[in-house]
C-alpha cells in the first residue's frame, strides 16, 4: 500500500499516512486531486478506480471516506477488508466511532493505524492483539496533571 | 528550582491543548488562516520553553496543523527533542510527528540515529515499537545503513511484538540499503517458521513482496512455502503465498503440478474468506457470489500457472460464462472485479472472451468511469480484422458523447492503441484509418494532438500505398487550419498540423495542387502557431516550392513558377521576424535561396533540378530502440579512456579501487571496471554539461516527437481568439462511417466472388470426387486488405542484439534488490556494526565496511554461519526432491482442468450437494452430470463403481457392449482427504418434468490392516431448471417472441421477499439459468431456453416485499415446474 487517507464529505482531510517518502508539495497535490475525484463519484459506483499508476480503493463509512492507494498487483478486495478492519478497530477503541472522535483524538487514530499497518503491510490480522497492544501502550502513557488530554480519550483508555 | 516547576505548570494551564485548537479552528471558519497564524505564534512560544510537556503539546498541535496543510518543517528540531524524551507519553507524540513530517531531505534526520538506536534497545517493548513504527515512515539510506544491524538483532527479540515489527521494517531497510539483503536474509527466512503467527505472517509478507519483484532468486524457498501453505491457518498468509506461487510457477513449471492438489483443498477456505469480506462489504445476498470472487482470485494465479497450456480452453470457456453473471450484476464492485478477471483471462485465452463483446460494449455505457475504463482495456484485446471497424465506430460514438476531457482523452488514446497494436495488424483499410485520425482532430481540448500527429506520420511513412490519399487529406487539413487553431483551448490539437505540413511537404509529388497548398502554408495566421510547428511549415514550404518548380519545368509559360517564387519572397519575411530561433534561421536561409532562384528564373535558367536535389532521398522509418541495439564491436570499450585521464582526478581514483576489486573478485573485464562508479557518474555529468553547452551535439532522444515537444517558446506566442459560428466539421473530408459501409460491401462482394469461384471449383471437382462443404462463415484469413498495403518495418541495425533488457525502469528501487541469495555470505558483506557511536554518520559506506568488519564480533558469528550453510544445503536437497519426486508433468494439464471444474462445481455444491447437472446444447437429449467425490475418512478408497437405476425417461449412457444394469467404474482412486470429479452422461427423452433417479456407489475402503467393501445409496434429482441454458436475448427479439402468441402463460406470487430487487434478479439468473433482457425500475423481463429449444420468458415485478412472476413458455408443464422450483429457491432464503 502506498498511502491511506481519511477525509470527510466536505473534502476536509482527517488522517493521512504515507508509506513511501513523498515530498510535501506532491502530497498536497495528490490529496487534493484524489479527494476531488473520489468525492465526485456517486454512491452507487464501484469502490475502485485507476488513478495515475495506482489503484485506488475507497469506501465511505457515514460521513468519512477511507481511501487507500495500492499497487498494480495488490488485491482490491483484500484492501477493502483492510479498510473494514481499521474501521472495526476504531469502533472498538472509541466505542461506536464518529468523525468527531477522529478529529479530536487524531493522534490516537494514528496510533491504532500504526499498530495495524506498518510500512503499508498488515501487521497483525488479529483485532484482539492490536487492541491489546494499544491498551498496554495507553496504560504506559501516564496522564499528566490538569487533564492534559481530552476527557473522552481518558475514559476510553481506562 | 521548585519555583520554576510551579511556574511551568501554571503557564501550562493557560496553554491551548489539542482539543482547544481543534475547537478553535472549527469556531473560526471565516478567518481560519488568521486564527491559525496566531496559534502558530503561540506554539513557537511554547516550543521555546524548557518544559518537555509543553513542548510535546506544541508538537502534537503542529502535527494536526501539518495535516491541514500548513508548513511545519521549521519545527523539525523540536520534534527531535520531543522524540528523545525519556517518557513514553512524549516519545510517542514525537515519533508520530516525525513519521508525519519527516522525509528523506529533512536534514535533522541524521541527528536522530543515536536516539533511535537507544530506543530500539530500550527494555520497554513499547519504546522499541514506537521507534520502529516511526522509522518505517522516514527511514533514509543513511539510517538504513546505520541501523540495519540493530534491527536485524531485533528480529530475534524475545517478544513477538518486537519481532513482528522488526521483520516488517526490514523490507523498508532493504529498499533503502540493498546491501543488507544478503546478510539479513537467513534470519528472515528463519522467521518463516517462527512460533508466533504474527511474526510468521510478517515474514511471509516481506518475502512475498521481495519475491514478487525478483521471483527467480526465491525459487529455492518454494519447498518452505509449500509447507507453509499446507499448514498455515491464517487466510491472509495463505493468499500471499498463493500469489507468490503464481509468480514462481512461470519460472519453474514443474511446481505447478505439485500445487494442484493443495490448491484444490484450499479452495473452500479461500472461498469462505472472501465470503466474509463480501459480507462486510454490503448486502448479505452478495455472499452467494463469493465463490466467484474466490474463483477470480484463483484465476489470476492459475492462469499464470497454466500459461502455455492450450488444452483446457473448454473449462476456461465455462469460467468466462460464469464471469458474465458477475458482470451482468447491478452491483458495481462485482462488475468491476468481473471485468478485471476477464482481462486476466484475455491475456492467455483471447478467443473465449471475444464472444462476450456485446457485454463489454454494453459496459462502455456505464455511468461509472472506472467500469468504462476497464471495459476499454478489454476491448483492446478483443479486436480482430473483422470487428475492428465496428468497435472503433462504437468508440467514436462514445467520444462524441463523452463528458469530461480525461475520459475522452482516454478513449482517444485507446482508439489509437487499438488500431496501431502489433504493427497495424488488424487494419485492412488504411484510408479508413486516416479518416478516423482526421475525425479525431475535431476533438476539443484534447491533450493528445501529438499522438494523432505521430500516428499520421507513421502511417504515411510506412504505408506507401496510402500516401496519395494521406497527402490529399493533409492538404485539406492545412487549408482548414483555422478550424484547429481558432480556439486557444484547443491548441493541443494543433500538433496535428505539424504532421500535416510535413506529410504534404515530404510527399508533395502526390499533391494535386501544390501551389494552393503552398499558399495555405504561408498564410499570415501560421505565425500564431507554436514555434516548432512554424519551423516545419517553413521547411516544407521549401519542399513544396521545389515541387512546383519541377512541375513547371519544360513549360514555356513560366508564370506559375515565378508566381511561386514571388509568393515565397512576399510571405517568408514574416517568419524571418519570428521570435523562435529555429523558425527564424530556416526562414532567412530559404528566403535567400528563393531570391537567388528568382534571379536565375529571370534569366531563364533551368533550376528545378538543383532545387529538388536539396530534398532528394527517401526517409526510412527507424525503430526507436535501434541506436541502443547496435552491437558493440569486439575490442571496442566505450568506457575506456581514449587518452590518459587528466592528472588531477587521479588521486581520487586511487582509494576506492581496492574496495571495488575486492567486492567483485570475479569480474573478468580488464582495467576500466576499476574506475569507481561515483567517478563515472561524475564524468557522465560533466560530459552531459559539456554536451548541453555544445550546440552541435545531437542529443539522444527516443523518438522524433519528443524533439519538437521540448522546443521552448510555445507559450510566448499570442494566440488570437476567433469566434467560430461554423459547425466543427472540416469540410470536404470523408467520414469514416462511409468506409465502414464500403468495407462491408467490399467484403460481401469478395465473398460472393469467392463463392462463385468455389462453385466453379466444385463443379470441376464434382466430376472427379465427392462433395466439399461450403466455406461457411468467413474466417480471419479470408479478409483481404482493401488495397495492397506494404507496411514498411522499422529499420534495425544489422546483427542487433535481440535481448530486451530495457523493459525495466532503471529508477525502480527493486532492481537493486535483484540479488542472488543462495551464494554463501562473503566476509565483506557483513552489516556494519558499531560498538559505540562516534560522529561518523557522514562516512561513506565503503569506508565503513573496510574499517569495521574486522571487529571483535567475527568469531562469534562463525558458528551460526556454519549452521546456516548446512541448513541451506539441506534446503537445496529438499528442493531437488520436491521437484523430481513425482516424475514428469505430462498429465498435470488435465489435472488443472479438474481444479477449475471442481471449482465451478463447488459453487453448485453450495446449494445443491455435490453434483451438478448440465444440459448439452449440441444434443437436446443429453445431460451431463458432474459429481465430486471427496474422501472424508482416513482410509484409502478404491475400485469405485457408480450405478443408477434407469427409468423409462432417463438412462445412464454406458459403454457399448455392457448391459442396462451394469455399473460404471470410476477411473480414479481417492487417498484420504482428496476429492476428484467424474462426469456421467444421461440420455433424457422428455425434459418437461423433474425426476429423481436412485443409484448406488460401491467402493473398497482400504487401510493398513484390512479392506472392506462398502455401499452408498444416493438420489440424483434432475430439476427442470437444470435443463435450462442461460441464453442472452435482445429486447426486440424478446418482444417478437411474446407477440407470436404461441406461448402459454402462468404466474406465481412470492410473499415476504426481503431483498433488493437486483439481488432477486441475480438469484434467478444464478440458480435458474435465466438472463435479464430488460430492466425498468422494479420490473424486469428475463429469458432462458431449454436444451430442447423451449423458450421461457419471465416478467418479474416487485412491490413491497411481494414479488409477482408472470411467465410464458411453449410448454405449460415445463413452465409450471420451473416456477415451482423458483418458488422453492425463495422459500429457502
Amino acid at each position: 500500500m502506498r498511502f491511506m487517507l481519511l477525509f470527510s464529505r466536505q473534502g476536509k482531510l482527517r488522517l493521512q499516512k504515507w508509506y513511501t517518502a513523498t515530498a510535501e508539495r506532491d502530497k498536497k497535490k495528490m490529496v487534493r486531486e484524489l479527494m476531488q475525484t473520489v468525492l465526485a463519484r456517486k454512491p452507487k459506483m464501484c469502490s475502485f478506480l485507476e488513478w495515475r499508476d495506482l489503484k485506488i480503493v475507497y469506501k465511505r463509512y457515514a460521513s468519512l471516506y477511507f481511501c487507500c492507494a495500492i499497487e498494480e498487483q495488490d488485491n482490491e478486495l483484500i484492501t477493502l477488508e483492510i479498510i473494514h478492519r481499521f474501521v472495526e478497530l476504531l469502533d472498538k477503541y472509541f466505542g461506536s466511532v464518529c468523525e468527531l472522535d477522529i478529529i479530536f483524538n487524531f493522534e490516537k487514530a494514528y496510533f491504532i493505524l500504526d499498530e495495524f499497518l506498518m510500512g503499508g503491510e498488515i501487521q497483525d490480522t488479529s483485532k484482539k492483539s492490536v487492541l491489546k497492544a494499544i491498551e498496554q501502550a495507553d496504560l504506559l502513557q501516564e496522564r499528566p496533571r490538569g487533564d492534559y488530554f481530552s476527557n473522552s480519550a481518558s475514559t476510553h483508555c481506562s | 528550582m521548585a519555583l520554576k516547576i510551579v511556574k511551568g505548570s501554571i503557564d501550562r494551564m493557560f496553554d491551548k491543548n489539542l482539543q482547544d485548537l481543534v475547537r478553535g479552528i472549527r469556531n473560526h471558519k471565516e478567518d481560519e488562516a488568521k486564527y491559525i497564524s496566531t496559534c502558530i505564534d503561540e506554539i513557537k512560544q511554547e516550543l521555546k520553553q524548557d518544559n518537555i510537556a509543553v513542548k510535546a503539546n506544541a508538537v502534537c498541535k503542529l502535527t494536526y496543523l501539518q495535516m491541514l496543510g500548513y508548513d511545519v518543517s521549521w519545527a523539525a528540531f523540536n520534534i527531535v527533542e520531543v522524540m528523545s524524551s525519556s517518557k513514553f507519553t512524549y516519545k510517542r507524540i514525537g515519533y508520530l510527528a516525525a513519521s508525519q513530517c519527516f522525509h528523506e531531505s529533512t536534514d535533522v534526520i541524521m541527528l536522530t540515529t543515536n536516539q533511535i538506536r537507544k530506543d530500539l534497545s530500550s527494555p520497554n517493548q513499547y519504546d522499541t515499537g514506537v521507534a520502529l513504527t516511526g522509522l518505517s515512515c522516514f527511514v533514509t539510506p543513511d539510517l538504513a545503513r546505520d541501523l540495519a544491524n540493530d534491527i536485524m538483532t531485533l528480529m530475534s527479540h524475545t517478544k513477538p511484538y518486537i519481532r513482528k515489527k522488526a521483520v516488517l521494517i526490514m523490507y523498508k531497510v532493504f529498499l533503502k540499503y540493498p546491501e543488507s539483503l544478503r546478510p539479513a536474509f537467513p534470519r528472515l527466512k528463519e522467521k518463516l517458521e517462527d512460533p508466533d503467527p504474527g511474526v510468521q505472517s510478517a515474514a511471509v509478507n516481506v518475502i512475498c513482496e521481495l519475491a514478487r519483484r525478483n521471483p527467480k532468486n526465491y525459487l529455492s524457498l518454494a519447498p518452505l512455502f509449500f509447507k507453509l501453505m499446507t499448514s498455515s491457518t491464517n487466510n491472509w498468509v495463505l493468499i500471499k503465498i498463493i500469489k507468490l506461487f503464481g509468480a514462481l510457477t512461470p519460472l519453474e513449471p514443474r511446481l505447478g503440478k505439485k500445487l494442484i492438489e493443495p490448491l484444490t483443498n484450499l479452495i473452500h477456505r479461500i472461498y469462505l474468506f472472501f465470503s466474509q469480506i463480501l459480507h462486510h462489504l454490503s448486502a448479505i445476498t452478495l455472499v452467494c457470489f463469493s465463490w466467484l470472487i474466490a474463483f477470480l482470485f484463483f484465476i489470476t494465479v492459475l492462469i499464470s500457472l497454466s500459461s502455455g497450456m492450450p488444452n483446457h480452453s473448454a473449462s476456461i470457456q465455462l469460467c468466462v460464462q460464469k464471469l458474465r453473471i458477475l458482470i451482468e450484476d447491478s452491483d458495481q464492485n462485482l462488475k468491476y472485479l468481473g471485468l478485471l478477471a476477464m482481462s486476466k483471462i484475455l491475456k492467455t485465452h483471447p478467443k473465449s472472451v471475444q464472444s462476450h463483446k456485446d457485454l463489454i460494449l454494453q459496459c462502455l455505457d456505464d455511468k461509472d468511469e472506472s467500469i468504462r475504463l476497464r471495459a476499454l482495456d478489454l476491448l483492446y484485446g478483443m479486436v480482430s480484422k473483422k470487428n475492428l471497424m465496428e468497435i472503433v465506430k462504437k468508440l467514436m460514438l462514445h467520444v462524441d458523447k463523452a463528458e469530461g476531457t480525461t475520459y475522452r482523452d482516454e478513449l482517444l488514446t485507446k482508439i489509437i492503441d487499438i488500431c496501431s497494436q502489433s504493427n497495424y495488424q488488424y487494419i485492412t483499410n488504411f484510408e479508413w484509418y486516416i479518416s478516423i485520425l482526421v475525425e479525431l482532430t475535431r476533438l476539443e481540448g484534447t491533450r493528445h494532438g501529438h499522438l494523432i500527429a505521430s500516428q499520421m506520420l507513421d502511417v504515411a511513412i510506412r504505408v506507401k500505398a496510402i500516401r496519395v490519399f494521406a497527402v490529399a487529406q493533409m492538404a485539406t487539413l492545412l487549408d482548414n487550419a483555422h478550424m484547429l487553431t481558432g480556439n486557444t483551448q484547443r491548441n493541443g490539437i494543433c500538433e496535428v498540423l505539424y504532421a500535416a505540413a510535413w506529410i504534404c511537404g515530404e510527399f508533395s509529388e502526390h499533391l494535386e495542387n501544390p501551389m494552393e497548398t503552398l499558399e495555405a502554408m504561408l498564410r499570415p495566421k501560421v505565425a500564431t502557431l507554436p514555434g516548432h510547428i512554424q519551423a516545419v511549415y517553413v521547411q516544407n514550404a521549401a519542399k513544396l516550392f521545389a515541387t512546383v518548380l519541377k512541375s513547371q519545368e519544360g513549360n514555356t509559360d513560366s508564370t506559375t513558377a515565378q508566381e511561386a517564387s514571388q509568393l515565397m519572397i512576399d510571405r517568408l519575411p514574416l517568419f524571418v521576424q519570428s521570435a523562435n530561433l529555429e523558425v527564424q534561421e530556416r526562414a532567412s536561409c530559404i528566403l535567400q535561396l528563393v531570391k537567388y532562384i528568382q534571379k536565375l528564373q529571370q534569366k531563364d535558367v533551368e533550376v528545378s533540378e538543383e532545387v529538388c536535389a536539396l530534398f532528394a532521398g527517401e526517409l526510412n522509418p527507424v525503430a526507436p530502440k535501434a541506436q541502443k541495439k547496435v552491437p558493440i564491436p569486439d575490442g571496442l570499450d566505450l568506457d575506456a579512456w581514449i587518452n590518459e585521464p587528466p592528472s588531477e582526478s587521479e588521486s581520487e581514483d586511487e582509494q576506492p579501487k581496492a574496495i571495488f576489486s575486492k567486492e567483485e573478485p570475479k569480474h573478468s573485464r580488464p582495467r576500466h571496471t576499476e574506475v569507481d562508479e561515483k567517478e563515472l557518474a561524475r564524468r557522465r555529468e560533466a560530459r552531459k554539461q559539456e554536451q548541453a553547452n555544445n550546440p552541435f551535439y545531437i542529443k539522444a532522444s527516443p523518438s522524433s516527437q519528443k524533439v519538437y515537444q521540448e522546443t521552448p517558446g510555445v507559450e510566448h506566442i499570442p494566440v488570437v481568439q476567433i469566434d467560430l459560428s461554423v459547425p466543427l466539421k472540416v469540410p470536404g473530408l470523408p467520414m469514416s462511417d462511409q468506409y465502414v459501409k464500403l468495407e462491408e460491401e467490399r467484403r460481401q462482394k469478395e465473398r460472393a466472388e469467392k463463392k462463385k469461384k468455389d462453385k466453379k471449383k466444385r463443379k470441376e471437382k464434382r466430376s472427379g470426387r465427392g462433395k466439399k462443404h461450403d466455406s461457411g462463415p468467413e474466417s480471419e484469413e479470408d479478409i483481404t486488405p482493401a488495397h495492397m498495403v506494404d507496411i514498411v518495418t522499422e529499420e534495425m541495425p544489422e546483427n542487433a542484439l535481440p535481448s530486451d533488457d530495457d523493459e525495466r525502469d532503471p529508477a525502480d528501487p527493486h532492481k537493486a534488490l535483484d540479488i542472488d541469495l543462495d551464494k554463501p555470505l562473503a566476509d565483506s558483506e557483513k552489516l556494519p556494526v558499531r560498538s559505540h557511536r562516534a560522529a561518523e554518520v557522514l562516512k561513506s559506506p565503503a569506508e565503513d565496511e573496510e574499517g569495521e568488519n574486522v571487529s571483535s564480533l567475527e568469531p562469534k558469528k562463525k558458528s551460526s554461519k556454519e549452521k546456516r550453510e548446512k541448513k541451506k544445503d539441506k534446503d537445496k536437497d529438499r528442493k531437488v526432491k520436491m521437484l523430481f519426486e513425482s516424475g514428469l508433468s505430462e498429465t498435470w494439464e488435465r489435472r488443472l482442468i479438474s481444479v477449475m471444474l471442481t471449482f465451478i462445481f463447488l459453487f453448485y455444491s453450495f446449494d445443491r450437494k455435490a453434483y451438478d447437472i448440465q444440459g448439452n446444447l449440441q444434443d437436446g437429449s443429453q445431460v451431463v452430470v458432474s459429481v465430486i467425490f471427496e474422501n472424508k475418512c482416513d482410509s484409502f478408497l478404491k475400485s469405485m463403481e457408480f450405478n443408477v437405476l434407469d427409468s423409462l425417461n432417463s438412462k445412464l449412457q454406458r459403454p457399448e457392449g455392457s448391459g442396462p444394469h451394469d455399473s460404471l467404474t470410476i477411473p480414479f482412486q481417492l487417498p484420504p482427504g482428496v476429492s476428484n470429479e467424474a462426469r456421467f452422461v444421461f440420455t433424457v427423452q422428455s425434459i418437461i418434468m423433474p425426476q429423481k433417479l436412485k443409484g448406488t456407489l460401491t467402493f473398497i475402503v482400504k487401510n493398513e490392516e484390512s479392506s472392506t467393501h462398502e455401499k452408498l445409496d444416493f438420489k440424483l434429482h434432475f430439476t427442470c431448471t437444470s435443463y435450462l441454458i442461460t441464453t442472452p436475448c435482445y429486447s426486440d427479439a424478446f418482444a417478437k417472441l411474446l407477440e407470436s402468441g404461441d406461448l402459454k402463460s402462468s404466474s406465481i406470487r412470492l410473499e415476504g421477499v426481503n431483498m433488493p430487487f437486483h439481488h432477486l434478479l441475480a438469484r434467478i439468473c444464478f440458480h435458474h439459468h435465466f438472463s435479464v433482457v430488460e430492466r425498468i425500475d422494479s420490473c424486469a423481463s428475463m429469458y432462458s431456453r431449454s436444451i430442447q429449444g423451449h423458450h421461457v420468458c419471465l416478467l418479474v415485478k416487485i412491490s413491497s416485499q411481494t414479488v409477482s412472476v408472470d411467465a410464458k413458455c411453449d410448454e405449460p408443464t415445463l413452465l409450471g415446474n420451473v416456477l415451482d422450483e423458483i418458488k422453492q429457491t425463495f422459500s429457502q432464503c
